[in-house]
């Protein structure tokens, strides 16, 4: 596979090593009342679509640059690359005062519309989850 | 029709024109006592057991496709039970008793081959941790040797002694481990099932499950409504599309893994060989090919194929232990579909939905783990509790902190 | 005519071959003689050998089928000892001086194989008999059954010895990329060479020009194959163009990135480079892989003699070689008829051409019997080909009998992204489908065109479009002129009612019988017939016997094709050896080795080295005299807490951490505090994965008010840099932290012992002071030695003493070590190995790999107070889960053997004194082991559960696999100097 790096351009995935869903980046607090358990969604429950996915690369043979890579788990087409550390900060300015910079916003926008369209029912199975959640 | 050499001169004679179905084609009924959702091996070895074992009828198993369409019919054929953890073992050892009957059980030859799995160590540390995991095994009534370089050299001699970058020190030797011939398992618990009045109904595709009130009564599917009294759902490599259907996340990725097998060739690896210091294990079928892979690309992926680096990073694996495979020619590749756990181990439980039940999560263990996984989910389907050997394989585990974690790597999927 | 052409009784005039070079070589021990431009089965066939191997299952003799690489009898072995080829396909390899090859698959003679029995049993043999026996008694499967079964499978044997033969990698850019060099090949080469694209020109032949040189025909007024040459030179004068000859295209893969096998020297290389695999990367590609033509299935349709008609006319045509004296014909399309006419051309007598169909108006080559809706039900010859016989009864004599069930345009490729090929009836065969992988255009025969002047146009126009697409303006090329023969096909796919012996797949010995079986047993999906009767499984992966045999599985089911489908493509599209993949990296070369600054001066003190990951490191230093390593070890330890010893610790991992918020990021990344480490100071640190388990341990020193250096374990130096890289920029990029590993950039050497200091006092330049009150311990700095390098100096202690860890500049190393040998020499200075490192650890009860193996957590390892519960740091709020702060939890222990003379085994486990070994008595296990020199005894570490409340009792360590079962009295980890005295000493 290829990866369009931001900076390097066009990289063979070789060069990268991947540590997986992109929701990596959004780290719950450690102080909040439910922590216990929004740490252990974070760090144990996956959507693992078939389609359009979002995941961690981390440039290892490179210039060490973590990107998120929004990737077909199907076709394993890539559709859109980022820089990892811009994603995190437009997260963190987003939850700060709801509104994060143009670029990451469209490109998250679109990443859902398509995704939609991708998994038939995927909406409907998150609210369910959403509901389930905390049962498992 | 009862199979044995008298059946085979019988019809030999008679121009093998009175061959039977291995089994029936039904139509699916409305309503069954449990349905199995996935023709595959975990699913099918759970009916069978179901019928032979607790006495269940009225058992239906929905297949989306062909019966072993899935991961039984795309493996690297390994049967073993050389593991650590008290969680997994006992499981393990459980299954590989089960696989020494399972000719007789079953009538029908799956060419259960036991010549042994050996793995290679080649530091004192890698030893030392094979001492634990062997003394684990033995403790559970499992068989495991420690062979030293020369108790090595005598059962593969082909080995590099000499010139390995990573020195082939020794093994853990698994006599009773083996290969056995992945379809016919898929087609023999079929078979065997269907005898027992399993209706096995393929090309139906499970499109939704009917759940009202938390509570789980039937599927919809290709072939229409068909209502349950309990759903068993043993789809790995689907699990999360499947589940999420019913509205539950997973501790499940999907990754693709690769293997390998080579054009046939007069016997030459006597075994199972895995190497320590990369990724490689090998066997030879009985065809003659040498079957063999190594570690999964990496990525999410539903795609069933993958890509080159794999093919190198194998190749150079059996390389570094074995040159004498060098002109062996690689006939075909394939990928199948793994439910990647987030401890690498696998799922036999209850889920937050009533009469909903999970057989997942089975990484790349899932071809030796058939006829427990099939006893214990047929055991819970049964009985509603876990079957002794399964206690721990539980959903909720990852929330008690109490992982199942072989190789210590965390819960990174792509690690285990 | 030369001796050579004598001696080869069914060599003709004509075709490629140059009868100025004969070669001579060996099969089956006989010598005969080819001429270059040969292939082994076209030299053999010049010598009118036509019995060449067995097939698998039964025995039966074959010849030789096709011309190419999808040939499923004509397996041989070529070459000897290290150098032996099995399964090499006699029709594509390039026939050498000296060649020797051996038929396979045959017990005793060729002509006479034992094995021939299973012939006659082979009505007990069919599809999937041995699924229904071998079961009684079941111990027999392993001892009886199988063994007999595997010696009796397989095809040719490996040598057993290691590949002498070198293999290359290489990487290659293209904009074009175009498979095949047959007439739509061709002419898409020239149309894109000439529009100005970088193209890639590939074929698995030796000699290009694929059937131009197979076929006898017309283009622009010249002679086929002479066209194909003109064509190929004038790519050959291109520099945009790379012709690659020899080269299969096997596998496409994701994202426009190809694999490539160059056979440079396939059996003659001599421990040169025999194969180069190529990851080719193309804008665009061309395939132009042509078609394959396939058999039909009647009874005996698989005698030695009996081949398929485009190979015959390979044969005439291209190697100048009449496959037979007297042929027959038998087709259901026009290209039989071609045959026909080549044939008889060439003077080689045509006893029949026999049709299938009825209504067509041919003209057969004159005095040429013909057939129309002719059927051969049968065929006569042991060893090979006698005659043939029709349905009406008649018997037509025929030493080789060419028959034609069509063509399949060869897919492979279209397929590997999970593509389906889709039926054309007008061509009785599967063309691409529509999801091609990325930019790939299929031309020619590989697209069902099937005639050479709209192969010719073909080929231009997709050679034109791969430019367009590309933004090249397309050249314009004048289309050559050829005939637009005609190719017209009645579907006809074996014949009803002489089933028995009719083979589909030639190799597996699959016939039509055992398709009828399967789907009578209910294998009636195309992959459940694959699976059952090994149809397709063959080396040939179904080449030959897929289309005819989904054909009469639709047949028998009353589907048609389309409904039926086929199985999935898989790479490679022909056979790669496993040492091509590999390439170099193999032996010592498997994997980079990393070597440390002074790696040099601790070979020359005769240090044995361990492999460490990538690292080799020193294991201990031998003295002359000591005969065992224990001896090496025990004195390398007492001298260095006697007096000073020396240890290379470059390989921990280093990162160098700087920025404002440094301070604030250690504090995340760490699980105890690390907020306010002074100046100067250095602090051990723990570090969680987020789920709560131990990931690393090392220290982290504080060199100035916004920069730190961290050291972490030699193994995980690689994935906690990883780690930290994921906190910084992922969790908290608003930090201002940067990070940069410096494990290569310095050489690090630990100083340990009580003259430790006296020692390095002789090497600090005047003015700086290392005393205890002006560098205490856990202290830290930059300090000028030997006389104004730049060095770091840390007080910590891996070994319990007064230790210092020295760190210079890489380059400084091999210097440095010297250095403090020397400085060294009046205390009797020691270097120490990784062995002694270990005792000396476990002496003290330090952690390390064995106890720190990703499963563990900090309570565990007597380290749960460490973790700070006032901060947010990673694996904090995941590390309190139940299970993982369980009373009853295992506990990190010291042991020792109750008989001091007795050893411990790591790995050992614990069961109490009384108790029956089973799992159920299971406590623990020893993780680590030494022997102490000191305590004069065997010690060691390991978890048993509530350690920390045991000390003083016994229990039994058990290594059920060594036999050994000792009683051990458990203790505390800290062995020596558990007050930690001389730390600060």
């Amino acid at each position: 596979m290829i990866i369009n790096h931001p900076h390097l351009g066009p990289r063979d995935a070789s060069e990268f090593t991947i540590l997986g869903d992109a929701s990596l980046i959004n780290r719950p607090d450690w102080q909040a009342g439910d922590a216990d358990d929004a740490f252990y969604t974070y760090q144990y429950l996956r959507d693992n679509p078939a389609g359009l996915h979002r995941e961690l690369w981390f440039h290892e043979q490179g210039d060490r640059s973590w990107l998120v890579v929004t990737r077909d788990t199907v076709t394993h087409a890539v559709i859109a690359v980022a820089l990892a550390s811009d994603v995190a900060k437009a997260a963190k300015t987003k939850t700060a005062q709801k509104t994060a910079p143009k670029k990451v916003a469209t490109q998250k926008t679109a990443t859902k519309k398509t995704a939609a369209k991708k998994t038939v029912d995927k909406k409907t199975a998150a609210k369910k989850a959403a509901a389930k959640r905390n049962a498992i | 029709m009862r199979y044995s050499i008298w059946s085979l001169i019988n019809q030999a004679l008679t121009g093998n024109r009175n061959w039977t179905p291995v089994w029936r084609e039904p139509e699916p009924k409305s309503h069954y006592d449990i349905v199995i959702v996935g023709g595959g091996g975990h699913g099918l070895a759970t009916a069978f057991y179901l019928a032979s074992r607790y006495g269940m009828k009225n058992i239906a198993v929905l297949e989306k496709g062909w019966i072993g369409s899935g991961n039984i019919g795309r493996n690297t054929t390994i049967v073993r039970s050389n593991y650590l953890l008290d969680g997994n073992e006992p499981f393990y050892e459980q299954s590989l008793q089960l696989w020494e009957g399972l000719e007789q059980d079953i009538n029908y030859n799956a060419m259960m081959s036991q010549r042994g799995i050996i793995n290679l160590y080649h530091s004192d540390a890698q030893r030392d941790s094979y001492v634990r995991r062997g003394n684990a095994m033995r403790l559970h009534g499992a068989d495991a040797e420690l062979l030293n370089q020369d108790q090595l050299r005598r059962l593969c001699p082909f080995l590099d002694y000499e010139n390995a970058r990573f020195p082939i020190m020794g093994g853990l030797l698994q006599k009773r481990a083996g290969t056995a011939r992945h379809d016919a398992v898929a087609w023999g618990y079929a078979r065997a099932a269907d005898q027992r009045g399993v209706d096995i109904i393929q090309n139906c595709d499970v499109t939704d499950f009917l759940i009202k009130d938390g509570v789980c009564t039937g599927v919809e599917t290709s072939k229409g409504t068909i209502r349950a009294g309990k759903i068993g759902v043993a789809v790995a490599g689907s699990t999360s599309r499947v589940m999420a259907k019913a509205g539950l996340r997973l501790p499940i990725e999907s990754h693709v893994l690769q293997a390998f097998v080579t054009e046939g060739l007069k016997p030459v690896i006597p075994g199972v060989i895995t190497f320590g210091a990369g990724h490689f294990y090998i066997s030879q079928s009985d065809k003659g090919g040498l079957v063999f892979g190594g570690d999964i690309d990496g990525y999410n992926s539903y795609a069933q194929r993958g890509n080159l680096p794999v093919f190198e990073d194998v190749c150079e694996g059996g390389m570094a232990i074995m040159p004498m495979i060098g002109r062996a020619r690689m006939l075909r590749n394939w990928g199948g579909i793994m439910d990647m756990s987030m401890d690498g181990s696998p799922i036999i439980d209850k889920t937050p939905i009533d009469h909903l039940y999970l057989n997942a999560g089975w990484c790349y263990g899932g071809f030796k783990a058939t006829p427990a996984s099939g006893l214990c989910f047929a055991h819970l389907l049964a009985r509603d509790e876990p079957h002794k050997v399964a206690t721990k394989l539980r959903l909720d585990r990852f929330r008690r902190g109490a992982m199942l974690d072989e190789r210590g790597a965390g819960a990174q999927p792509n690690l285990h | 005519m030369s001796a050579a052409s004598l001696s080869q009784k069914n060599r003709i005039t004509g075709g490629l071959v140059d009868r100025n070079q004969p070669l001579g070589f060996r099969f089956d021990g006989q010598h005969y003689t080819g001429f270059a431009g040969d292939t082994l089965a076209s030299a053999l066939l010049a010598n009118n050998v036509r019995l060449v191997g067995r097939s698998f299952k039964y025995h039966r003799p074959r010849g030789i089928l096709t011309a190419g690489s999808e040939e499923p009898n004509a397996l041989v072995t070529i070459g000897d000892g290290a150098y032996q080829d099995p399964n090499s396909r006699a029709t594509t390899a390039q026939l050498f001086e000296g060649m020797t090859a051996k038929s396979q698959t045959k017990m005793g003679l060729l002509s006479f194989d034992l094995m021939a029995v299973n012939d006659f049993l082979s009505p007990l043999l069919g599809a999937g008999f041995y699924y229904k026996t071998f079961m009684w008694p079941a111990a027999f499967w392993e001892k009886i059954y199988e063994p007999i079964i595997r010696k009796a499978a397989g095809l040719g044997s490996l040598s057993g010895l290691a590949d002498p033969d070198q293999y290359d990698k290489g990487y290659l850019h293209c904009d074009l990329l175009v498979i095949g060099s047959g007439p739509s090949g061709l002419m898409a080469a020239l149309a894109a060479a000439k529009s100005g694209l970088q193209i890639i020109f590939a074929d698995e032949d030796f000699c290009l020009g694929g059937r131009l040189n197979a076929e006898r025909q017309e283009i622009d007024s010249m002679e086929s194959a002479a066209f194909a040459e003109s064509c190929l030179a004038q790519l050959a004068a291109m520099d945009n163009v790379r012709i690659l000859s020899k080269t299969t295209i096997f596998g496409a893969f994701d994202h426009g990135c190809y694999g490539a096998l160059e056979r440079v020297n396939e059996h003659n290389a001599n421990g040169s480079i025999r194969q180069i695999f190529w990851h080719i990367r193309s804008q665009r590609c061309i395939l132009a892989a042509g078609a394959t033509e396939r058999p039909i299935a009647f009874s005996n349709n698989d005698r030695p003699g009996v081949m398929l008609a485009g190979a015959v006319r390979t044969y005439v045509n291209r190697f100048g070689v009449a496959p037979g004296k007297r042929v027959a014909i038998f087709t259901n399309n026009d290209d039989g008829w071609a045959t026909a006419q080549d044939l008889h051309a060439a003077g080689v007598e045509v006893t029949a051409i026999i049709d299938s169909r009825t209504d067509i108006a041919k003209t057969p080559p004159t005095g040429v019997p013909t057939v129309l809706g002719g059927q051969i039900v049968n065929t006569t010859g042991r060893l090979g080909l006698r005659s043939v016989t029709l349905n009406n009864g008649t018997h037509i004599p025929a030493d080789c009998l060419a028959v034609s069930g069509g063509w399949s345009p060869t897919v492979h490729l279209t397929c590997h992204q999970r593509g389906r090929p889709v039926w054309r009836d007008a061509i009785a065969g599967f063309v691409p489908g529509d999801n091609l992988p990325d930019g790939m255009i299929v031309t020619g025969a590989a697209n069902g065109v099937m005639t050479l002047a709209s192969c010719l146009q073909n080929g231009l126009k997709a050679g034109q479009q791969a430019a367009h697409d590309l933004g090249f303006k397309p050249a314009t090329i004048k289309p050559p002129r050829a005939a637009d023969e005609s190719f017209a096909i009645q579907p006809f796919w074996h014949v009803k009612g002489s089933d028995k012996k009719a083979f589909v797949d030639f190799q597996n010995d699959v016939g039509v019988k055992d398709i009828k079986q399967s789907h009578r047993e209910g294998f009636q999906s195309v992959e459940h017939l694959k699976r059952y009767t090994t149809l397709g499984m063959a080396t040939d992966q179904g080449k030959i016997a897929n289309i005819p045999g989904l054909a009469i599985l639709a047949d028998i089911s009353g589907k048609t094709i389309a409904e039926t489908g086929t199985t999935i493509f898989r790479p490679p599209y022909t056979p790669v050896p496993i040492a091509a993949f590999a390439g170099r990296s193999r032996g010592k070369n498997f994997r980079p080795t990393r070597l440390t600054p002074s790696h040099k001066w601790a070979s020359a003190e005769g240090a044995v080295f361990v492999e460490t990951g990538a690292w080799l490191r020193a294991q201990w230093y031998p003295k002359t005299g000591e005969t065992e390593w224990r001896q090496s070890v025990d004195r390398e330890v007492l001298a260095t807490r006697a007096s000073v010893g020396i240890c290379d610790v470059t390989t921990l991992g280093k990162i160098d951490i700087q920025g404002r918020d440094a301070a604030a990021f250690l504090n995340h990344v760490y699980a105890n505090g690390f907020a306010k480490l002074p100046i100067g100071k250095t602090r051990y640190g723990l570090m969680l994965r987020e789920d709560g388990m131990v990931m690393d341990d090392g220290t982290t020193a504080r060199l100035g008010e916004t920069h730190y250096v961290m050291t972490t374990t030699t193994a995980n130096a690689v994935g906690v840099f990883r780690h930290l890289e994921f906190c910084r920029q992922c969790l908290w990029p608003e930090l201002d932290v940067q990070l940069i590993s410096i494990t290569e950039q310095y050489a690090q050497y630990a100083v340990a012992g009580p003259n430790a200091r006296r020692l390095l006092e002789k090497l600090i330049d005047s003015g700086e002071d290392i005393s205890n009150e002006a560098f205490p311990f856990m202290a830290c700095g930059e300090i000028s030695i030997c006389g104004g390098v730049k060095a770091r100096l840390f007080r910590i202690s891996f070994s319990g003493e007064l230790a210092f860890e020295i760190a210079v500049p890489s380059r400084y190393g091999d210097a440095m070590v010297r250095a403090l040998m020397t400085a060294g020499e009046e205390f009797g200075v020691t270097p120490y190995g990784t062995e002694a490192l270990g005792v000396m650890r476990i002496e003290k009860g330090h952690v390390a790999g064995n106890e720190l193996n990703g499963q563990t957590t900090a309570r565990q390892m007597g380290l749960g107070r460490m973790v700070s519960q006032s901060k947010d740091s990673i694996g904090l709020v995941l590390s309190r889960r139940a299970e993982l702060v369980r009373d009853d939890d295992y506990e990190l222990i010291g042991l020792k053997p109750v008989d001091s003379d007795q050893p411990l085994i790591a790995g050992s486990h614990f069961i109490g004194i009384g108790t029956s070994t089973v799992a159920e008595n299971d406590e623990g296990w020893v993780t680590s082991i030494a022997y102490s020199p000191h305590l004069k005894s065997a010690i060691g570490l390991g978890y048993i559960r509530r350690g920390n409340s045991r000390h003083g009792d016994i229990v039994r360590a058990v290594n059920l696999l060594g036999g050994q079962d000792i009683k051990v009295e458990l203790c505390s980890p800290h062995f020596i100097d558990p007050e930690g005295t001389r730390l600060h000493g």
